[in-house]
């Protein structure tokens, strides 16, 4: 009996697949290993002690939890600007859709800079934002003297961007935005506004065209766009050194501490805590990855 | 419901896509919009469905105004030629969507819903189907889907534009003699748009006939058929063979050629004229006295069921570069077998049934 030989349609599969194997291998794989295997030199009592000591932990915390947030808040965020950017029509549209790009262009730290002088005590928004209270104090009195006496009230209110967990939010807000704007403006371009027309038509309003149609065929794109964002913050680090004011235990993010024992020639320690980055964010991805392709393979069964 | 619109104008920038329509849609019946592409017959659609406004004009809903009033408030039934059903949703759903978002007071319970989806998807005979997704369907299936999605919420009327622009042509028969017999059983006001003269012919009580932003013709849609108004309305709802000539007479001069013509055109002697003659209202000579009928040469013979085809060609419009013209001529298969054509002979052609229309300078 002859055999006969399987064609497939696409030619080069073997070689292409060996070229992606040993492509990532070299990029992603090789490099990310030594660090796992450069950890592992330690004792595993002084691996855990280095990756555990409090300082570390409140690390961890103010990076994944910032990132999350700021990933959070820009899915929100983004998807109104790419909707505002496809739905309508506006003067200087292509240069706010230029802007959007900016965060990416812009060098990391002069993004850093530019936002410590923004938002420092004696910078432009920084000085309202912390006297916020007697501001909005003097302004009560002043449109309604009779409210004078919620001001002793008002005035704690004060705001502190810089150097505090909230100024490592702003930037990672600042550099994540692109990311929901660009995967979702495609998506949002593509579809069609006759199903929006046939809601309205079956009677539906607004909004429920866009809970029951609109956002059901971006959750997809939405996710993607949250976990691109999400990637970028938690290995931000040029723009968020500047403004976090890393205090220890209050605003110092996880990629600094790795710095910092570089500086201190611990070598091992570094890599330690990269790898515990490493491992939490591969498996946060990965579950954003999942949620995504489910919801995909949802959308997808119509075609 | 009966509609009504008046003196409806609307432009788009500089382009007038509809200007000074004036119409009616009587109570239950079945109504096409009929022209070619570009007529403007969709964007009327959408300005009784309420999803496009009218620059001037107005529509009245059962003679009530319904300027005032949103899409959403209209109860029309709205199908897209490209289905528009909601990809993540099941067929089940889809066709709930509508009593879904209905305001809570006036949202029915769950069991009236499935019930109510059930009856509707037995009467597009598509029940088996309720827990596929859109994906997993046929054209045609998609297409009943989306109409019983639209009458799940009770329409008055229901407005289909294109419906079966983009099924095949087998499917595309099946789906229309199914239409038109879903209209008698639902008797709902239905005005469907389309481009396809037999679709309208087959499937429509009424036709309008459109043209360039304006109503060319309108009526039964035996009458129009049978009596184009224009020479657009003439050329678009069928197949036609062109004679641009002159009347002369009694007879229609083309060329050096004449044709006897039948009935006198309101027209008088010596001024241009445009012709028509369906392809089964010509008749080929082969020894004729020469200046009786139009010269041409046969092209190309074929049958087809009883009755046989016969291309032919002209000779050039005298004074144009122009190519020449082409000819289509329907005989009976007994009348091909007496002539006995063979490509290439030069033949005459004759008509008793021309019909003459001044030359609309414009088309």
């Amino acid at each position: 009996m002859a055999q006969v030989r399987a064609h497939r349609v696409l030619p080069g599969f073997g070689l292409s697949m060996g070229y992606t194997v040993a492509y990532l291998s070299l990029v992603v794989l090789i490099p990310l290993s030594a660090v796992f295997i450069r950890s592992a030199s330690l004792s595993p009592d002084a691996l855990w002690a280095a990756v555990t000591s409090p300082r570390v932990m409140a690390s961890y915390r103010l990076s994944f939890g910032a990132s999350l947030l700021a990933a959070a808040i820009n899915t929100v965020f983004g998807f109104l600007l790419a909707w505002s950017l496809v739905r309508y029509r506006f003067p200087a549209k292509r240069i706010v859709d230029a802007l959007v790009d900016l965060p990416f262009a812009l060098p990391t730290a002069v993004a850093g800079i530019a936002l410590t002088a923004l938002y420092a005590r004696n910078g432009w928004l920084g000085q309202y934002l912390e006297n916020l209270g007697s501001k909005l104090a003097a302004a009560l009195v002043y449109l309604y003297p009779g409210g004078a006496w919620l001001g002793p009230y008002l005035e704690p209110l004060s705001i502190k961007v810089a150097f505090t967990p909230l100024g490592v939010l702003v930037a990672l807000v600042f550099i994540g935005l692109p990311f929901v704007v660009r995967t979702v403006q495609p998506v949002l371009d593509d579809l069609d506004t006759e199903l929006e027309e046939t809601a309205a038509s079956l009677g539906a309003r607004r909004w429920q065209t866009m809970r029951r149609v609109v956002l059901p065929t971006l959750i997809p794109a939405l996710l993607t766009g949250f976990a691109l964002a999400f990637a970028r913050a938690v290995g931000e680090y040029g723009s968020v050194i500047f403004i976090a004011g890393n205090l220890p235990m209050v605003s110092e993010i996880t990629p600094l501490i790795i710095i910092t024992k570089l500086e201190q020639y611990d070598y091992v320690g570094a890599t330690a805590v990269a790898a515990v980055m490493l491992v939490v964010s591969f498996v946060l991805l990965f579950t954003i990855n999942g949620l995504q392709s489910w919801t995909d393979r949802r959308v997808a069964k119509v075609g | 419901m009966s509609i009504e619109v008046h003196g409806i104008r609307k432009t788009f920038g500089r382009f007038v896509a509809l200007d000074a329509i004036s119409l009616e849609f009587p109570t239950g019946e079945l109504i096409a919009l009929l022209g070619p592409s570009g007529c403007g017959k969709t964007t009327l659609l959408r300005i009784i469905a309420g999803l496009e406004f009218a620059d001037v004009g107005r529509v009245l809903f059962d003679g009530e105004d319904a300027a005032q009033r949103d899409v959403r408030e209209r109860q029309v039934g709205f199908v897209f030629q490209h289905y528009a059903l909601f990809r993540h949703m099941s067929v089940f759903e889809n066709v709930a969507f509508g009593l879904r978002v209905k305001p809570r007071k006036q949202r029915p319970p769950e069991s009236f819903i499935k019930r109510r989806v059930y009856e509707l998807l037995d009467l597009v005979q598509l029940g088996w189907l309720a827990h596929r997704y859109p994906a997993q369907l046929s054209g045609g299936q998609r297409q009943r889907i989306a109409l019983a999605r639209a009458l799940a919420v009770e329409p008055r009327v229901l407005l289909l534009d294109e419906p079966f622009g983009s099924l095949d042509a087998k499917v595309r028969k099946e789906l229309r003699q199914w239409l038109r017999r879903l209209h008698d059983e639902l008797h709902i006001t239905s005005i469907f748009v389309t481009h396809d003269q037999d679709e309208a012919i087959e499937v429509a009580d009424r036709v309008v006939l459109m043209n360039k932003g304006r109503v060319e013709q309108t009526g039964p849609t035996q009458d129009v058929y049978e009596h184009p108004a224009t020479a657009f309305a003439y050329s678009f709802l069928g197949a036609v063979n062109r004679f641009p000539g002159r009347v002369d007479g009694g007879s229609l001069r083309v060329g050096d050629a004449t044709v006897p013509l039948a009935e006198c055109p309101g027209v008088g002697g010596g001024e241009e004229v445009i012709a028509f003659a369906r392809p089964h209202e010509l008749d080929i000579v082969v020894n004729g006295d020469a200046g009786e009928g139009v010269p041409a040469s046969v092209r190309r013979i074929f049958i087809s069921g009883a009755v046989a085809r016969v291309e032919l060609t002209g000779d050039p419009p005298s004074g144009e570069a122009a190519e020449p013209r082409r000819f289509e001529v329907e005989i009976t298969r007994e009348r091909l077998g007496q002539l006995n054509l063979q490509p290439g002979q030069a033949v005459r052609l004759t008509s008793s049934r021309l019909r003459v229309f001044p030359v609309d300078r414009q088309s």
